[in-house]
């Protein structure tokens, strides 16, 4: 007795889906999608105690209230966007860069740099394309420090590009005490380098900038041998090695590209938008472009929406803070966590199948797959509350 | 006597770091790395904060309890994070890196969120009651400068350095620890020696977050003095720089992490430099990881690898 209830089955175990129906995982993201917006209208009436519907109309107003909100919702989406794209090639190479904020941060450092020294002494356009390449040099060169080390030594990057972002900050907080010496530790916005603005606004530049960049990065990846390359060190640097890719050069070579683009992103930011550098620039989205770039599987068209998620969600909740008197951005960072938590985690349905005892037997009926694969689908929404329903109980 | 005091609060914060790296050695030697440790640490503190409060405002004064319920409810909270953390990461096989850093967005977010709430509450006395958390645990008054050193400090100093050994002798004298380094070298060899591997993995992480909890705790409650200031973000990463420059090994973290507190708190003992040069003087302790990333990575000997199957989930019915 006691033997044969050792040796039985498992109530349910998981397979490795092989042959994933091309709408599964839109079905099962989008269902993600709508339950973390329920679970987050529900999040912030217990919180605030604002009505649910109230919630879903202020975000909604927040982020596309007037013109004005559209267009600061739009040069957010391409900021946040640049960011995703610089991560992109390294990350589909497996290459864990979580310094795209140092490495942006430089950029705009580089930018800053000329603009305070050379500010006024020469032409405002040849300022403005020295300032760009200078942001692009060292925002590469902030990359490739680690990708060398990586390729030589097999440097671990993921916590080399880390430590880098906390030296590009002390970098910057050095050299605001000497710009602005004694003050407030603020150095005020500089009106030389400006980008032109177009009828008087400062959001066209980085939108034209984010979808030219976007265009670019989706042929790099998809239509260009170094793409190719990419990809295949992705999947398997073995594989990689073995067709005769070299893989330190291809390492190396798609870092000066990702640290171009946080360059370009950090020249962005400085010339185009603040006009000036601190600590902060960045806000913290060279993380968050990390989230972005992986939620859309590095895909740059994809990273479109996946940003506008990210932005949508945190300027809406941003309004929701702002019209209940709270002036930070603690709660939406909140939300766009749980959001995170529950897309990442809702990709375990798409990857994997539950099998459960008395479906496995009934398997062996050949049209049972395409059944229990609807099963699962299901499923997904039941079993996708569950690490909501765990951040509920941590409230 | 500067060097005396300079010792001393360097050994004082480094309980931050201490408890921060211990945490996450445990954490990566199940072969998870867990960059969530930010988030962790800040929700950590926040519950305990929080605890404090709620305690204040139902007018319980008992100086034990006031550190005990919320050295405990930051337990739980740090622990409810490494659960979700291993939820997403073991039962879900979500990537490492992504989770930790989703991980973290939302615990520095929650714990601002409700440290507003209790900001919003004003002053009831947590900064006062505070001193029950760095009161001298050994109450010996002296200018004795070994005494000023080593016996000034608040009991969760101590009990950091205690954890830090206590992780070092399970991790290499016990069978559990050498389970769970088998865990993290090589998932499949252990499933096959019938290890169970998602449960080590599970309370590995649990235990590794609470520990790292206590450590937003201590900074907030001790170091901090009960004055909430955004920290625990840049402590946490620099806890998860420890575990590197200590080669996984948590007794090395003690004095490594003295270093790290002594490099931080540096610039503030330094005569005759100005406010810029301090910036750069804050710089050391990341400089110094990477400088021994790098020379580990050199030398490459077998002994300073980090878990070999760390950042890589286990999936038994792969191949």
């Amino acid at each position: 007795m006691n033997t044969t209830k050792k040796t039985r089955e498992p109530l349910f175990h998981l397979v490795k889906r092989t042959d994933v129906k091309p709408w599964l995982p839109w079905v099962v993201r989008g269902v993600t999608i709508v339950v973390a917006f329920l679970f987050i209208g529900i999040l912030t009436f217990a919180s605030l105690e604002i009505s649910p519907f109230e919630v879903y109309a202020r975000i909604f107003k927040g982020a596309f209230g007037d013109s004005y909100r559209v267009m600061t919702l739009l040069r957010d989406v391409a900021i946040l966007l640049l960011f995703a794209l610089a991560v992109t090639p390294a990350f589909k190479m497996k290459f864990w860069n979580i310094g795209a904020e140092g490495q942006v941060l430089m950029g705009a450092f580089a930018c800053m740099f000329c603009i305070f020294y050379l500010g006024g002494k020469v032409n405002d356009t040849l300022l403005i394309f020295i300032s760009l390449a200078a942001a692009l040099l060292v925002g590469s060169v902030w990359a490739v420090i680690p990708a060398l080390f990586k390729a030589k030594w097999n440097t671990n990057e993921t916590l080399f590009t880390l430590m880098m972002n906390y030296v590009a900050i002390q970098i910057i907080l050095y050299a605001i005490k000497i710009w602005a010496p004694g003050g407030t530790g603020t150095l005020s916005p500089s009106p030389y380098g400006n980008l032109p603005t177009i009828a008087g606004e400062n959001f066209w530049f980085s939108i034209i900038v984010a979808i030219v960049m976007t265009a670019v990065m989706f042929i790099y990846l998809r239509f260009t041998k170094h793409g190719y390359e990419i990809n295949v060190v992705g999947e398997s640097e073995n594989t990689a090695r073995y067709i005769g890719i070299n893989v330190k050069k291809v390492i190396i070579r798609t870092l000066i590209f990702s640290g171009l683009i946080c360059g370009l992103t950090g020249f962005m930011l400085v010339a185009g938008i603040d006009h000036t550098v601190s600590s902060t620039t960045a806000e913290g989205r060279g993380f968050t472009a990390i989230l972005v770039s992986w939620l859309a599987k590095f895909n740059p068209a994809g990273m479109i929406f996946t940003s506008l998620l990210v932005v949508f969600l945190s300027r809406g909740m941003d309004e929701v803070m702002t019209m209940n008197g709270i002036s930070n951005n603690f709660f939406s960072k909140v939300v766009i966590g749980i959001m995170f938590l529950m897309i990442i985690g809702c990709e375990f349905f798409i990857n994997y199948k539950i099998v459960f005892r008395h479906r496995a037997k009934s398997e062996v009926v050949p049209p049972a797959p395409v059944e229990g694969a609807e099963k699962t689908c299901g499923e997904d929404t039941s079993d996708g509350e569950i690490p909501q329903a765990t951040t509920a109980k941590e409230e | 006597m500067p060097f005396v005091s300079f010792l001393s609060g360097a050994i004082r914060l480094s309980a931050t770091f201490l408890y921060g790296s211990t945490g996450e050695i445990v954490i990566e030697k199940s072969g998870h790395l867990n960059l969530g440790i930010p988030g962790v640490m800040s929700v950590g503190a926040a519950v305990g904060c929080l605890t404090v409060y709620k305690m204040l405002k139902a007018k319980i004064y008992s100086s034990l309890l006031l550190v005990l319920l919320p050295f405990l409810t930051t337990i739980v909270a740090g622990g409810f994070m490494g659960l979700l953390y291993s939820f997403m990461t073991v039962t879900l096989r979500a990537n490492q890196n992504v989770t930790g850093l989703a991980l973290t967005t939302l615990g520095v977010g929650l714990a601002g969120h409700l440290v507003n709430g209790i900001k919003a509450g004003g002053d009831i006395g947590i900064i006062a009651k505070a001193s029950q958390f760095y009161a001298n645990l050994f109450s010996v008054k002296s200018n004795n400068w070994f005494v000023q050193i080593f016996l000034s400090h608040g009991i969760l100093v101590y009990l950091a350095i205690i954890i830090a050994i206590v992780t070092q002798v399970i991790l290499n004298r016990t069978r559990i620890g050498l389970h769970l380094r088998a865990v993290g070298e090589s998932p499949a060899t252990a499933d096959a020696a019938g290890i169970n591997v998602t449960g080590y993995k599970y309370v590995a992480t649990i235990v590794g977050s609470a520990i790292a909890g206590l450590g937003g705790l201590f900074t907030i409650m001790d170091y901090m003095g009960g004055n909430w200031e955004y920290v625990l973000e840049g402590f946490g990463w620099l806890s998860i720089a420890l575990v590197i420059f200590t080669l996984w090994r948590p007794a090395l973290a003690i004095p490594g992490s003295i270093i790290f507190g002594g490099l931080y708190i540096a610039a503030g003992f330094i005569k005759g430099i100005t406010f810029a040069q301090i910036e750069l003087i804050k710089m050391l302790p990341y400089v110094m990881t990477i400088v021994v990333l790098i020379f580990t990575s050199i030398v490459g000997s077998k002994k300073a690898q980090p878990p070999a199957s760390l950042g890589l989930n286990y999936f038994r019915e792969e191949r």
